[in-house]
């Protein structure tokens, strides 16, 4: 059992703070992923969860026993670098052996445990090589050796894959999701890319500005974002963000655009918003996905609007098409049969069922 | 051609003529080699005129003939050299104050450096300028003080160390550890901090993070500081001069001036064999580590 659990954890530097009192519950054998910008303290929540950053406010509990002076041999966790912080010197089989020959485990043990883990990684041929002799997927996968051999209670992985290239990172992400479901260990995984943070996790954490601004399933966050920037930053391309405003007519709710676009707010959604009926402040958010080519059968939730396309981008399966709404760059996903052009107007779809509203100032959503 | 063709330098409508590229390298060669072969000059001559000298008799070398030329060629002076007792103990000395400064030096300057770049405590930044500034203090400035210390420290003690070969053990390090933390702190800023990281990760001590990780991962540069250290302690010479005066505490190049001058009488031959003899070890040790010593230094330019 290796529960991890953060209460009000804060971390100065000096006097700026990089993390501002975060509380978060990490359940046993769950995979959860901190994403966020650069500089939102996700890799300083981790390097305090491995004991590497000394921790200025709150506590770290892992598997019950609160760590905050344990140093980090003692905490039982494992880490895996963005760099993957090989010993240069020593062979594939003491990297991933250094840990428990430092334990004094018996001889025969390492071998044992050495060997099933590179056989998990499919790293058996590779244990007589140095680090150098390698490539990156490889030597990605045997700083993850390293880690299982130890058999910790908790995995830690810091941006692993952002030194491979683009192909790589793709396969090394499925490979880091077999293991989990293999070892089952519990894991905390820190990256910026959101495509990775959704793939991987169980449930994500997205940080800004050293807090939390939401915690939850990879599809919560993408389908109840709570605030602007999760929303903004869940998704790609990114929601689009409109300014508009709410108005009341004849009992049901109006979103006007600047453009002089009109969108019926859909009817199981008018007790959501009515309060806010009459308000400027407003930020209409749509995800691209959700402005489409028009077609037949419209649903009740769906609005057609006509726009000028200003750029296409082709990628085969999809089109996506960028247009001005009174100087605002929206971003819409459509059908590449559907006859996209740059700089000829085209009749789209705005599917208000998956709308969000959201108040400009507080960037909450309503 | 369009009219901007003529505007382009590389391009291929202006007449060129040879192809300038080469003509300047060629230049270039002639004048490195120009230069090369001066320095060689330079600095060769005087090691090849030790060699002449050291194959000829004191007859030959007091005679009036071609100096450049050796017409009686003898390993007499040698073979008077290296069995005399007292040549012998200039050697053995030598030897023993080397390999005991490059000890101590390697001791303290690692264990030092590793503390000073990874163990970061209160005033390790001011305490790493420190060491580097100690560096620069010359040793025509320090050998009065440090000699009366000794003077003052004997009094106090009675324990003796002047004109003992070991209170050059004792001297020697203020000039190496500087320079060899100074080296080992730059070669370990090379190390990247995940390193150590993961080994803290792994259950090592710092110890166990020194001599586990750092020390074989830094060992070009390790092996850069201990050349440095067995040079300067080797060639050392003003230090000797003053703190060791008995024959059977001499170090080699003040036991080949002290002893085979003899008021103005110069043993020429001697003088020179003596030298040649005390330039052959750092020379073999060089030949044989170069791509090291070269390695550590530039450690940080290149890794960095």
């Amino acid at each position: 059992m290796a529960q991890v659990t953060l209460n009000k954890i804060v971390k100065m530097y000096d006097e700026t703070p990089a993390v501002r009192g975060i509380d978060l519950d990490i359940a046993d054998k769950e995979f959860v992923v901190l994403v966020g910008p650069s500089g939102c303290g996700k890799s300083t929540t981790l390097r305090m969860i491995a004991g590497l950053e000394d921790i200025t406010g709150g506590e770290i509990v892992i598997g019950g026993h609160v760590v905050n002076d344990v140093p980090p041999k003692d905490r039982d966790i494992a880490m895996v670098f963005q760099n993957y912080a090989l010993y240069p010197h020593m062979t594939v089989f003491e990297n991933m052996s250094f840990g428990l020959r430092l334990k004094r485990v018996a001889r025969a043990e390492i071998q044992q445990r050495v060997e099933n883990a590179a056989r998990i990684l499919d790293i058996t041929e590779l244990l007589s090589r140095k680090p150098k002799q390698l490539s990156g997927g490889q030597r990605q996968r045997v700083a993850m050796g390293r880690a299982i051999v130890r058999d910790p209670k908790v995995f830690l992985f810091d941006e692993p894959l952002s030194n491979l290239d683009a192909k790589l990172r793709v396969q090394m992400r499925t490979e880091i999701k077999k293991v989990h479901q293999k070892v089952r260990t519990t894991t905390v995984y820190v990256t910026h890319d959101q495509v990775e943070a959704m793939t991987l996790a169980d449930r994500v954490v997205v940080m800004n500005g050293g807090l939390i601004e939401q915690v939850g399933t990879p599809n919560e966050l993408y389908h109840h974002p709570r605030t602007r920037f999760v929303a903004g930053f869940i998704g790609s391309p990114a929601m689009n963000f409109i300014p508009c405003k709410l108005e009341q007519a004849a009992g049901a709710l109006r979103i006007l655009l600047p453009g002089g676009i009109a969108f019926a707010v859909p009817a199981d959604r008018t007790a959501r918003y009515r309060d806010h009926a009459g308000r400027a402040d407003l930020l209409l958010g749509l995800r691209p996905e959700h402005i489409t080519e028009t077609h037949r059968n419209i649903d009740p939730g769906q609005q057609e609007f006509q726009v000028t396309l200003e750029v296409i981008e082709p990628m085969g399966m999809e089109t996506m098409i960028y247009f001005q709404i009174d100087g605002v760059e929206v971003c819409g996903r459509v059908n590449p049969a559907a006859g996209a052009e740059a700089g000829q107007p085209m009749q789209l779809l705005a599917d208000l069922n998956h709308m969000h509203l959201i108040d400009e100032k507080t960037g909450l959503m309503l | 051609m369009t009219a901007t063709a003529t505007f382009d330098k590389g391009g291929p409508s202006r007449p060129v003529r040879h192809g300038s590229m080469s003509r300047d390298r060629t230049l270039a060669l002639r004048w490195s080699y120009f230069f090369l072969i001066l320095f060689v000059l330079f600095f060769l001559t005087p090691p090849i005129y030790m060699l002449i000298t050291s194959l000829k008799t004191s007859g030959e070398i007091a005679g009036a003939r071609n100096p450049w030329w050796v017409f009686d060629p003898t390993l007499l002076n040698y073979q008077t050299l290296l069995t005399s007792p007292e040549f012998l103990r200039f050697i053995w000395n030598s030897a023993l104050v080397s390999v005991l400064v490059v000890a101590i030096t390697m001791v303290v300057s690692v264990t030092a450096a590793f503390a000073l770049s990874r163990m970061r405590f209160w005033g390790s930044a001011t305490l790493a300028t420190g060491i580097f500034l100690c560096y620069l203090i010359p040793e025509t400035l320090l050998f009065i003080p440090l000699f009366k210390m000794f003077a003052v420290f004997n009094q106090l003690t009675d324990i003796q160390l002047l004109n003992k070969w070991y209170v050059l053990v004792i001297i020697y390090p203020t000039l190496t550890v500087p320079f060899c933390t100074w080296i080992m702190i730059g070669y370990f800023a090379s190390i990247p901090k995940e390193l150590d990281e993961a080994a803290l990760i792994d259950g090592a001590s710092y110890i166990q993070i020194l001599t586990k990780v750092f020390i074989p991962v830094a060992l070009p540069g390790i092996i850069a500081a201990t050349i440095f250290a067995f040079t300067v302690s080797w060639a050392q010479f003003l230090y000797p001069l003053a703190f060791t005066t008995s024959s059977d505490q001499l170090v080699l190049p003040v036991g080949i001036i002290t002893t085979l001058i003899k008021g103005d009488v110069y043993n020429w031959g001697q003088i020179m064999t003596g030298a040649l003899i005390t330039a052959a070890p750092p020379l073999i040790i060089y030949a044989f580590l170069m791509d090291y010593y070269i390695a550590g230094l530039t450690a940080g330019a290149t890794k960095g």
